[in-house]
């Protein structure tokens, strides 16, 4: 049932990889006034298919309202809701920290703690490349700040279901909608 | 075979069928309309893009074939944007073509060029920018596919002057089209269709809330079938109407804003609702804190988008309206709901006399009057468009529609200036129609230039101004809602007796009751288009009127006074 809570959903979105696609779903985003937390978009293993991986926040009621209006999309081909489900979620975050001689080697043991990567280094900064689920990155920029944090980047979630179904089966051609989630047979 | 992209355009446009279009040339277009002289299609020259998007919109209403539209880039596409929005607020099945800049020069802010289909983004069901002349066959068959099915609505297909020019091997395809992403359900779900009879046998006071899916799918028979066996009332909304006959002793009438009292009453006291294809739109169900309080709710519609978006349902069911009542109706037994029928017309009683009939007799030409008088002329069967404003709302209460695709209007974007190149897009659809374009002053004179395409295509269509001298709807909400304030709402217009008369055509002037129906005649002896100025009573008002966002049955009524349609063989 609907639980009136608002939390962070994260919503897998397959599109036809064609052009305008990125625009016509973060157009409907914000006419249907929801906010994006964050949207990374990439290749998959199907040919012509993109996956969007988008963070938004809203009640479950909220999340039915955005898929039914994402599939109204003839470009997206589908759409899956991961919050509720035993999902892999990594974020990767590349962080530029002030790291003098005096600091660096405490730097040095916090990244390896973490299991982050050294990927830059001057005299006076490094860059730490760190990947994770949100709680994680957050975790470790938090632990990071006090050093002095000179520029950093996240590149927002990508996630995917354990286990070893596929989240896209090619349709059998019975000329079936991928059925509205009010409305998934029984019968 | 070797083609151009604009010979691909007509051909494409052949296999679909289309017989007339409705456009404007420009020069990012002129490959296109110069490949048109070899073929057989119609071209109606508007004088405003925007018109030719409602003719396309009206033609496809009537017709139910999809409706056809062109203009140049830049201006000609910017132009059409009211009309895309207006059909697809009203889902109606469009094509909209446009000419783009030379695709090297997109991007480059080029002479006229314009970001179309970034514009057209959210008022369109699906959109193309074709750059390559191998895309043009194959954007444009999806266009009319996707236009035309599920739930209908405009497809606009962007066309470099390029890929217009180029040429391609070229051969059309009649296999059905599979899109990826694309797949409307049709048929309803036998789980939900199951529980939706279940809360039809447990309900003592049903009602349907027919909407314009009725007419969209075709699904008038069953609606009747459906409404007679079960014996329940049938409320419409604004679009609706002619999907179930006026005279039908269970249509109740309009519902909503301007719907009269005792639907609107009926809708708070049922304790089912049985919403047909419409959508809960804010002018229909007004506060939804306190919508339909007693009633459990079914749903159908092809939109999936549209359960539960306004209306929490108890049952949803996606699908194509008239395949769904089919399949209810192997099931539906016989009911009887007399109690609450007779409860109903014990409520009609006592508003009819009130709010819809009754105008004072001051010797004053009302707005209804002339309705009321053209609906008896035409015996109800003419094709009526309307503007949009007061004369909408009593052209609905007044003009009793009997048949499903006579009442064209404006319903979801009110775009005023919908109604004359709607009467022209009706009239091509059914060419031996009688069409009316009943409009307001302010509306008529935002598309008016339209005269003269109806006269430079010698077709006949008659408009009646309902002339109040002011922008009627919005000074009723001033008088009722800002103290009788009337910014900017009073109007003065030219003489629309000689404006007729400067396009060739016929205008005549009313202003007393008993002169409307000689006009009425004139107009229908006359060959070519007609406009007949009415001059109404100027501050009149349409009751009832539930005011924006207040609760449904909280009323502005009339205020009671006495009749203005006489009784007798004169009754509604
Ligand atoms: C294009 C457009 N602009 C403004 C409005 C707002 N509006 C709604 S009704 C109305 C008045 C219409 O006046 P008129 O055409 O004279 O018709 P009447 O209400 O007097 O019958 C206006 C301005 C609108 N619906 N459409």
């Amino acid at each position: 049932m609907t639980m009136e809570r608002k939390m962070a959903h994260t919503l897998v979105v397959l599109v036809e990889d064609k052009p305008g696609v990125l625009n016509r779903v973060a157009s409907l985003f914000r006419r249907r006034a929801f906010n994006i937390e964050s949207l990374t978009v990439g290749h998959t293993e199907q040919p012509g298919l993109s996956r969007m991986t988008i963070v938004v926040e809203g009640d479950d009621f909220a999340i039915e309202r955005l898929t039914a209006y994402l599939y109204k999309l003839v470009n997206v081909v589908q759409v899956e809701d991961l919050t509720h489900t035993q999902s892999v979620v990594r974020d990767l975050a590349l962080i530029k920290v002030q790291a003098p001689p005096e600091s660096r080697t405490q730097i040095m043991q916090v990244v390896d703690v973490f299991r982050g990567r050294v990927v830059d280094v001057t005299n006076q900064s490094l860059i730490v490349e760190l990947t994770g689920d949100v709680e994680k990155i957050d975790g470790f920029v938090e632990v990071l700040r006090p050093f002095g944090i000179i520029e950093m980047v996240r590149t927002g979630v990508v996630a995917m279901e354990r286990g070893s179904t596929p989240l896209y089966v090619p349709l059998n051609g019975n000329g079936q909608a991928h059925p509205h989630p009010e409305t998934i047979s029984e019968n | 075979m070797k083609l151009t992209g604009a010979q691909i355009v007509w051909e494409v446009l052949k296999r679909e069928g289309v017989e007339v279009v409705f456009g404007y040339p420009g020069g990012a277009n002129l490959p296109i309309y110069d490949a048109m002289l070899d073929y057989p299609v119609h071209h109606v020259l508007v004088r405003h893009e925007q018109g030719a998007a409602h003719m396309a919109d009206a033609y496809a209403r009537v017709s139910g074939k999809v409706g056809v539209a062109m203009a140049t880039s830049g201006p000609g596409a910017t132009n059409l944007t009211t009309g895309i929005a207006t059909a697809m607020m009203d889902s109606s099945p469009t094509v909209f073509i446009t000419g783009q800049v030379v695709s090297r020069f997109i991007g480059f802010d080029a002479f006229q060029e314009t970001d179309v289909t970034g514009i057209t983004l959210p008022i369109t069901k699906h959109n193309y920018l074709v750059t390559r002349v191998e895309d043009v066959g194959p954007a444009l068959r999806e266009a009319f596919y996707i236009a035309r099915s599920g739930r209908p609505g405009p497809v606009l297909v962007d066309i470099a002057k390029d890929a217009q020019q180029n040429s391609t091997e070229w051969q059309y395809d009649p296999a059905p089209l599979k899109l990826r992403g694309y797949r409307p359900q049709r048929h309803p779900l036998c789980r939900q269709v199951e529980q939706a009879l279940e809360l039809i046998a447990q309900a003592r006071k049903p009602l349907i809330l027919a909407g314009q899916g009725v007419l969209l799918s075709n699904a008038m028979r069953e609606l009747q079938e459906f409404a007679e066996r079960a014996q329940i009332p049938v409320a419409m909304t604004l679009l609706g109407i002619g999907g179930f006959p006026a005279s039908h002793p269970l249509n109740l009438g309009m519902m909503g804003m301007h719907g009269e009292a005792w639907v609107n009453q009926s809708i708070q006291e049922a304790d089912l609702l049985l919403a047909f294809g419409m959508r809960f739109d804010d002018r229909v169900t007004g506060n939804l804190k306190t919508y339909a309080p007693n009633a459990r709710k079914i749903h159908i519609d092809i939109d999936p988008a549209e359960i539960n978006k306004n209306v929490r349902v108890d049952v949803g069911i996606v699908g194509d309206l008239r395949e769904t009542l089919q399949t209810m109706l192997e099931h539906l037994p016989r009911l009887d709901h007399s109690v609450w029928l007779e409860h109903i017309q014990e409520m009609k009683g006592e508003s009819a006399v009130r709010d819809i009939q009754y105008l004072p007799p001051d010797g004053h030409l009302y707005a209804a009057h002339v309705i009321h008088d053209l609906w008896r002329f035409t015996g109800g069967d003419a094709i009526i468009t309307t503007d949009v404003g007061q004369h909408q709302m009593w052209a609905a209460q007044y003009y009793r529609v009997d048949q499903p695709f006579q009442w064209i209007t404006s319903g979801g974007l009110g775009t005023m200036g919908f109604g004359l190149p709607a009467a022209i897009g009706a009239k091509f659809a059914r060419p031996e129609a009688e069409v009316w374009a009943i409009v307001g002053d302010g509306g008529f004179q935002m598309t008016a230039a339209e005269l003269s395409t109806a006269a430079q295509e010698g077709i006949k269509v008659n408009v009646a101004v309902i002339n109040n001298g002011y922008l009627g709807m919005v000074r009723q909400w001033q008088e009722f809602f800002y103290e009788r304030r009337y910014a900017a709402t009073p109007m003065r217009s030219p003489d629309f007796v000689k404006l007729a008369e400067a396009h060739g055509l016929t205008g005549l002037r009313v202003e007393r009751r008993e002169d409307v129906q000689a006009a009425l005649e004139t107009a229908r002896a006359s060959d070519g288009t007609v406009v007949i100025d009415f001059r109404v009573e100027q501050e009149d008002s349409v009751y009832p009127m539930v005011p924006a966002g207040a609760d449904l049955h909280n009323m502005i009524r009339r205020p009671v006074r006495t009749a203005i349609v006489e009784t007798g063989e004169d009754e509604l």
